[in-house]
């Protein structure tokens, strides 16, 4: 890309000052029928470059990031539930089963609407904006949207998806280090748009169970 | 043909008003269109502003915006998503393409083609004023309650279905203008095909008529279906009808009494079969007005004539197989993403072959820097930039990252803006003397364009750091998030120079104006160029032609050996 523009660039240059109308009072004709098959050569470099990019990177890199996902019982699996202006992650709790959702039941208290009558759901819990995940081991995020289209965007991880509303959208990453990294919205959701923010946390395994268990913590002090 | 003048004099109403004259209604759309764009560069400024200092008053005018705007000259979020949202709207569809095709293809082409007038003069003054409607119809959102469309140019729902009235307004006027663009594109398809000038076979045509034609196409067949899109989310929001909707939406708590059953995505899909062969749209013409240009300005024939007008047609097609490029990461199944990113980087192809035709005819040139000239090179290396910088977008996976940051706006500003708007204002200078019989000012010409190609550059090349840094688009206040700390930095420096492009462009307002009455007079030809236009009267009378011209050679006849004078015009 960089080198036909240099090529481009240099050639304009030099063609602009050597057939000045000053330097080159007269044009010549015949030049526009010269060149021949040559002057495809930009087209032909662009045409091989693109079909390297295509076959050799573009389809195998699209495959491993968006088609061919990890096994869900080796990984962190993570239900996203995004609304105006906030992102919910729910958690399966110890049994690893997600309970069923239902928008009629949604309350202050319940943001994303889990089914009470779900038996699943019993020890699933929602963090909201922050998502944690276990180093070492791949995250599932199958996502959803209550309200309008979000776009889910880890800038320091270089993955994005659109949370769409009516579908369930998965996405997977690896964390390769421990930390906090911002999350933000990258479709645009409305008025709050620009402060649509989370954060993951990249737990080592051991911190990662500690803070599941304290939620559950929490979640039974709340229902009892 | 109805090519012989009338004689009698029309009211001054028939005359530049509701003329049916395609040059007085071209003109008509050049100056509507150049109104639009300045204001929506106002809008451009404002959230410039913003950016550069968020949250801090808007100075001189801030107090002019109220408190449902900006109380106390701060900006709101609602009002920037509706700057931003109009901007868009207002520069593609109200400025740039009526400039493009509207004025010149209105204008120039039935010159070219050696026409007396549009094939459909009545449907021709009405397409204007449709257009028109639909633009002060787009203005008057701002009035509507909760203010204009706000929820981008693109109007993705569910957003756009539960926002503020001023969406249906935007909708309404929509439909207006892809109206106009339909009875437009009607005209000059059915003009170039039965209306040329006896000897004018297809492949004597200039560039800028194929550009034109095969622009038309684009209209007639992409159009419609956002008219459909849009008719369809009109009803969703006015008749309660769940085209885009699923069921089950609760906004901000409530549960959506709606069927469902709808998908978003299917709007995503009838706007991009659009909104892709748009960007067609706004880059054939000026591809067209570049060729005129260099050709006229090289002194000689344009490189691989034929390559040119074959690439056109290629792209004509493949732009309507490229659409759903704009949504790789929107959820569509994963496969399809494979098909587009094939067609997308074939697209490029054709691009890079009539950028690299262009960039050949220099060689062996006697290059005239004037003016219009200026404009015509300084589209080739940054419409290059912004073709090339297309590949990563639509490449799989650099798009994931890429996608939706500041880096997909500096990509389609750098086409539609350094590349566009810059062949279109050449193009003022290049016909300038043929419309008003009178020439431009060299001088001030110069001025404005030193100092728009490089304010220009100042407001756009940031913007690929930006994107590259992780900023994402439309963010009302980017300080929020911490990786957009980083290049904050640049945004002051982009609010200098979009300031400065405005204060750049008042050389050119002032010289067009009084060029307009006080230029120096010109002759009928003052570039020596070939084609048809130029043999007629500056400015052509109503008519145009004072008898049938008859095309003998190519449209690019320049420096032929033997000739004294280095120019044979095509109805020698």
């Amino acid at each position: 890309m960089a080198t036909i523009f240099g090529l481009w660039g240099l050639f304009f240059a030099y063609c602009l000052i050597r057939f000045r109308s000053k330097k080159n009072p007269t044009a010549d004709y015949a030049a526009a029928s010269k060149g021949g098959l040559l002057s495809f050569l930009p087209d032909v470099m662009v045409l091989g470059f693109e079909i390297w990019l295509i076959f050799f990177l573009g389809l195998p890199i699209w495959a491993e990031i968006k088609e061919d996902f990890p096994k869900p019982e080796k990984s962190n699996v993570v239900e996203l539930v995004a609304e105006q202006f906030s992102w919910g992650f729910q958690y399966p709790g110890a049994d690893g089963l997600f309970s069923k959702r239902d928008p009629k039941q949604i309350s202050s208290g319940n943001t994303i609407g889990l089914d009470a009558n779900d038996p699943n759901g019993k020890d699933d819990f929602v963090s909201i904006n922050e998502l944690h995940v276990p180093l070492g081991k791949p995250t599932i995020v199958y996502m959803t949207s209550k309200d309008v289209i979000h776009s889910f965007f880890i800038p320091e991880f270089r993955v994005k998806q659109d949370v769409v509303p009516g579908m369930r959208v998965p996405l997977w990453f690896e964390p390769v280090q421990t930390g906090h990294f911002e999350i933000g919205c990258a479709q645009l959701c409305g008025l709050g748009h620009y402060r649509m923010r989370g954060e993951v946390v990249v737990d080592t395994p051991e911190e990662f169970e500690a803070w599941k268990k304290e939620k559950t913590k929490e979640l039974q002090q709340t229902s009892s | 043909m109805s090519s012989s003048p009338e004689h009698h004099e029309p009211s001054f109403i028939r005359k530049y008003v509701f003329s049916l004259d395609h040059k007085t209604i071209g003109l008509q759309y050049m100056f509507t269109s150049l109104t639009f764009l300045l204001f929506g560069f106002g809008l451009m400024l404002l959230m410039r502003w913003q950016l550069a200092f968020p949250g801090k008053p808007i100075p001189i005018i801030g107090g002019l915006f109220g408190d449902t705007f900006a109380p106390g000259g701060i900006m709101l979020p609602e009002f920037y998503n509706q700057l931003g949202a109009m901007h868009g709207t207002i520069m593609v569809f109200l400025g740039v393409v009526p400039l493009g095709v509207g004025f010149y293809g209105n204008y120039f082409l039935p010159l070219q083609i050696g026409a007396g007038d549009m094939a459909f003069p009545r449907l021709n003054m009405m397409s204007y004023w449709i257009y028109f409607m639909g633009g002060v119809l787009m203005l008057s959102s701002f009035l509507m309650p909760g203010g204009a469309a706000q929820s981008g140019w693109t109007s993705y729902p569910p957003l756009s279905v539960i926002a503020p009235p001023g969406q249906t307004m935007w909708l309404i006027s929509m439909t207006f203008i892809i109206t106009s663009s339909l009875f437009g594109s009607i005209n000059f398809i059915v003009t170039t095909v039965n209306m040329r000038a006896p000897g004018l076979n297809w492949m004597r045509l200039p560039v800028f008529v194929w550009a034109q034609f095969i622009t038309a196409i684009l209209l007639l067949f992409a159009f419609p279906v956002l008219q459909a899109g849009a008719i369809l989310q009109l009803l969703d929001r006015v008749a309660g009808t769940s085209f885009y909707l699923p069921a089950g939406l609760v906004v901000s708590g409530t549960l959506l009494n709606r069927a469902g059953g709808g998908s978003a995505l299917l709007y995503q899909h009838l706007f991009w079969f659009l909104a892709h062969p748009e960007v067609y749209v706004l880059i054939l013409p000026a591809m067209g007005i570049v060729a005129e240009i260099l050709a006229t300005n090289t002194r000689k024939p344009l490189f691989g004539y034929k390559t040119i007008v074959r690439s056109i047609m290629f792209l004509g097609v493949l732009s309507f197989v490229v659409w759903a490029h704009h949504m790789f990461l929107s959820g569509m199944k994963t496969s399809l993403a494979r098909i587009f990113m094939v067609t997308t980087m074939v697209i490029s192809i054709p691009s890079v072959a009539i950028l690299s035709c262009y960039v050949f005819s220099l060689w062996g040139a006697s290059i005239r820097f004037r003016v219009p000239m200026l404009f015509a090179l300084a589209f080739l290396p940054l419409f290059g930039i912004g073709g090339l910088t297309g590949l990563p977008l639509g490449f799989l996976p650099t798009d994931i990252y890429l996608h939706d940051t500041y880096y997909v706006i500096g990509h389609f500003h750098y086409v539609v803006v350094t590349g566009s708007l810059i062949a279109l204002m050449g193009g003022i200078y290049h016909w300038f003397p043929k419309i008003f019989g009178r020439s431009m000012n060299e001088f001030w010409g110069k001025v404005h364009f030193w100092g728009t190609v490089v304010c220009m550059n100042g407001i756009f090349f940031p913007m690929f750091i930006q994107g590259l840094a992780g900023m994402q688009r439309r963010l009302y206040d980017p300080t929020v998030q911490a990786h957009n700390a980083t290049t904050q930095i640049l945004s002051p420096f982009q609010l200098l120079a979009a300031v400065s492009l405005l204060v750049f462009q008042f050389p050119f307002i002032i010289n067009l104006f009084v060029s307009l009455f006080k230029g120096q007079k010109t002759v009928e030809n003052p570039w020596e160029a070939t084609t048809l236009e130029w043999a007629c009267p500056s400015p052509p009378p109503h008519g145009n032609f004072l008898s049938l011209p008859q095309v003998n050679r190519g449209p690019y006849e320049y420096s032929v050996p033997g000739m004294k004078k280095d120019w044979s015009a095509q109805n020698e």
